[in-house]
């Protein structure tokens, strides 16, 4: 009877410390939060050293992680957001809802990258994703000289696809239209987001999808299946650089400042190769089957800027030459 | 009981208001430019020929079904609901399996020494809208004719007077052109099918358009302007539907079986091919959900409970709402009954998002919201199934139920319940399976907490593991199905109707 006293009262004592727990709400999307993603291994690291309370609120895709932000205004929950694409953080910066994260550490990006308020925690190559006995196109020439068949996503409504859309942009520039032109007759479709398109490969719809390098990863170390592979471009491929950032008005600020400074630990990063399926952001040793990927030759990255300046024009030359 | 008034309000509330919401956070005011006029013109094009196909291929199916008694003919019908009731992406998956480049079609004609087919294109969006929406079609048709009483047919018989033209060609005008109303409503507010299908931009609908200005631009007047013609089309759509609509009273009769005389060998292929047409896409979805179901996360089982409890919630929201307005009748009871086919989910969900938010932590209110907004979503069909049925029990007895004093709750409790057991129970299931299957809304709303059945399904997707997401399809199409068996089976036991 007395232990149980005791404990009622220790338990007493112990909520209103409970309460005070500092909370810490980091806005991301869908995927990152699921059990199978990154999120609870990285909310157990962080826990375990903040003696906080981590809540990750899943909210969609990149796109619709900023439109939610956006509804919400400077009256957000958010103190930290996860989750950005670099081709939004021009629009993202312009909310005026970010501040700067203040941290410094050495990044593994194939290209440079420099921004004081939009922080990567992770990157990958997208490329066409397709059976190893596929025999590749190693361009995007040769790929509209081909029969290959590939399906695309929508640049309207899907992250990856607006990322194929700069990537035609960044290399063709005012070619682009008569690249999309050739391209036509291998598209057999365009999926309004990647699950869609990658279903639709892996039913054998296509002989290639528009996805990541890192794609095979999960089927050689999730299913134990090697016969996936992903085609280096000569022309380079286009970089999808995932950012997190601060928001100016949470109230908790060095909680937050402490959370930007995690992302870039060993504790982070290392838990976003098999469970997000991207590279890490720094030089960490990466695991078991990750060296038989594809790398390609260069990476091209539009600047935040650029992406959204010439996103508008880039999207009309896309529509109307698959249009015709 | 519902007053109508209060269930018209709720309606506009949940359909109307977001829209404003929506646009009252507008900013820049940009027109439509000339991509949005050239995805109007394609959504309202697939929209009619979906529409006219649906409906034209489910006069003979729906006679066939009329007419004939057979062994497994409940089991048949019953699966006709079922393309309606799955989630896009596995409708899509399951017809990709059958008429997709490596799918079972093209198998046959490669077999055959042929070219193979390309699903891809207008022809896809339509064959696709067609898959969901003849089932409805078949449904909706099949009601008017068992609507007709059997004493007309002996009598028809007796006089050895042409049954079509005096019997079933009345009723098809009568029908026909609400059905048409309700699958091109449906289809004006398509997206992924239309754009995953479509072969490429050419086949944007507004509803993708309004996605891109949510989404991608954050221009909220654009979308909630788009939205607007969405209203606009569903308007004009149906005042077309209720002229064209022939109001010609069928009478009543003692609600016996008529069996028919007038049966022809064509009733069996229409059915044959039907089914074929229709259960091999559901058969692949069961064919390759099966593995799936062994490797489930536990997640799942519990958002499947969180699924059929907003579905049970919804469909008894959704009942009270169309009975409500089905027994106040009327024109502008009609118009509100099928405006909720006309608003974009997205925009619904973003103008409650903007409406809840300086009140409340819109992920509490996931659940309830997403109940409420699938109670409306469902409510045109259930209306759809109760409103002539209502009607009929009227002009019927309305006379005889008024002389001897029951009106109010009596006579619809001694006089209407009895007469409409079966299509409320068509009309609960219905409303049931739907509301298992929506994950329009609730995206916006839901964390991990709140998650339904198929927002799981999806982010299984979403994490490379296709394998868990055809079990966990699988699982939403049986309790869909089963949902709706019981509601249906509930409305039918002791009534030989």
């Amino acid at each position: 009877m007395k232990t149980t006293l005791a404990s009622v009262a220790a338990l007493l004592i112990a909520s209103p410390a409970l309460a005070q727990t500092p909370t810490l709400n980091v806005y991301t999307y869908d995927s990152f939060t699921s059990e199978w993603g990154p999120g609870p291994a990285i909310e157990e690291a962080f826990e375990a050293e903040c003696g906080c309370d981590l809540v990750f609120t899943g909210a969609g895709d990149g796109a619709a992680l900023l439109a939610r932000l956006q509804l919400e205004g400077a009256s957000t929950d958010a103190d930290v957001v996860l989750g950005l694409d670099t081709n939004l953080t021009a629009a993202a910066r312009d909310t005026g809802l970010f501040a700067p994260h203040g941290v410094t550490a050495d990044l593994s990006l194939p290209v440079d990258y420099e921004d004081d308020t939009f922080l990567p925690f992770d990157w990958g190559y997208l490329a066409f994703v397709a059976d190893k006995d596929t025999p590749p196109a190693l361009s995007f020439i040769e790929l509209a000289n081909s029969d290959l068949s590939i399906v695309i996503q929508d640049p309207r409504s899907s992250t990856p696809g607006l990322g194929l859309l700069m990537w035609v942009e960044a290399v063709f520039g005012d070619e682009a239209g008569d690249v999309w032109a050739d391209l036509a007759d291998n598209i057999v479709t365009v999926t309004p987001g990647w699950t869609e398109a990658y279903n639709l490969f892996l039913e054998g719809e296509a002989d290639a999808v528009l996805s990541y390098t890192t794609s095979p990863a999960y089927h050689l170390i999730g299913e134990d299946d090697d016969t996936k592979t992903a085609w280096a471009f000569e022309e380079g491929n286009y970089l999808q650089v995932e950012v997190a950032a601060k928001l100016a008005q949470t109230d908790v600020p060095e909680l937050a400042d402490q959370f930007m400074a995690f992302i870039t630990t060993d504790a982070f990063q290392s838990v976003i190769p098999t469970t997000n399926w991207m590279y890490p952001a720094t030089d960490i040793d990466l695991p078991d089957g990750f060296e038989t990927l594809t790398v390609p030759g260069s990476g091209i990255l539009l600047s935040a800027q650029d992406a959204a300046d010439r996103r508008d024009a880039a999207l009309d030359t896309w529509r109307s030459a698959l249009s015709r | 009981m519902i007053p109508a008034g209060l269930a018209a309000a709720l309606i506009l509330a949940l359909t109307l208001a977001p829209l404003a919401a929506v646009g009252s956070r507008a900013e820049a005011g940009a027109g439509l430019g000339a991509g949005d006029w050239a995805a109007i013109r394609f959504t309202v094009w697939q929209a009619v020929v979906s529409a006219v196909v649906s409906v034209g291929l489910a006069v003979p199916v729906a006679r066939a079904l009329a007419r004939r008694r057979f062994r497994g003919r409940g089991a048949l019908v019953m699966l006709l609901g079922a393309p309606f009731l799955l989630p896009v992406i596995v409708a899509v998956l399951g017809l990709l399996a059958v008429f997709g480049r490596g799918g079972l079609l093209n198998a046959g004609i490669v077999a055959l020494g042929g070219a193979p087919v390309s699903i891809y294109g207008a022809g896809g969006v339509i064959l696709a809208h067609v898959f969901f929406n003849l089932p409805l079609a078949v449904r909706i048709l099949l009601q008017g004719w068992l609507d007709i009483p059997a004493e007309r047919f002996r009598l028809a018989a007796q006089l050895d007077a042409p049954i079509w033209s005096l019997l079933e060609r009345p009723m098809l005008a009568r029908v026909v052109p609400g059905a048409a109303l309700v699958i091109f409503l449906i289809c004006l507010t398509s997206f992924a099918v239309a754009l995953t299908l479509g072969g490429g931009p050419r086949a944007t609908t507004v509803e993708l358009a309004i996605y891109q200005a949510i989404r991608f631009d954050f221009d909220l007047g654009r979308a909630a302007l788009l939205a607007l013609v969405q209203v606009a089309l569903c308007v004009v759509a149906a005042v077309l539907a209720f002229r064209l609509t022939v109001i010609e009273p069928v009478g009543s009769g003692l609600d016996r079986t008529v069996a028919r005389w007038d049966k022809s060998p064509w009733d069996w292929l229409w059915l044959a091919a039907v089914s074929l047409f229709l259960i091999a896409p559901l058969a692949m979805v069961v064919w390759r959900g099966i593995p799936g179901l062994a490797d489930l996360p536990s997640s799942v089982w519990a958002a499947s409970g969180r699924s059929i409890a907003v579905a049970l919630g919804a469909t008894v929201l959704s009942l009270a709402l169309s009975f409500a307005l089905a027994l106040r009748g009327g024109i502008w009871m009609q118009g509100i009954g099928v405006l909720p086919l006309a608003s974009s989910a997205l925009v619904m969900g973003t103008g409650l998002f903007v409406m809840v938010y300086p009140f409340v932590n819109p992920t509490r209110l996931a659940l309830a919201v997403t109940l409420a907004v699938n109670a409306v979503l469902a409510l045109p069909f259930g209306l759809r199934v109760l409103a002539p049925a209502v009607r009929d029990v009227r002009e019927g007895y309305g006379r005889l139920a008024a002389s001897l004093g029951l009106t109010g709750w009596a006579g619809v409790r001694i006089v209407m319940l009895p007469r409409l057991r079966r299509p409320l129970g068509f009309a609960a299931g219905l409303t049931f399976a739907l509301s298992m299957g929506d994950l329009g809304v609730i995206a916006l709303f839901a964390t991990d907490a709140q998650e339904t059945l198929p927002l799981a399904m999806y982010r299984l997707m979403g994490a490379y593991r296709m394998e868990a997401a055809a079990g966990a399809a699988l699982l939403l199409l049986a309790l869909s199905l089963g949902g709706f068996w019981i509601c249906d089976r509930g409305g039918r036991i002791d009534a030989d109707l």
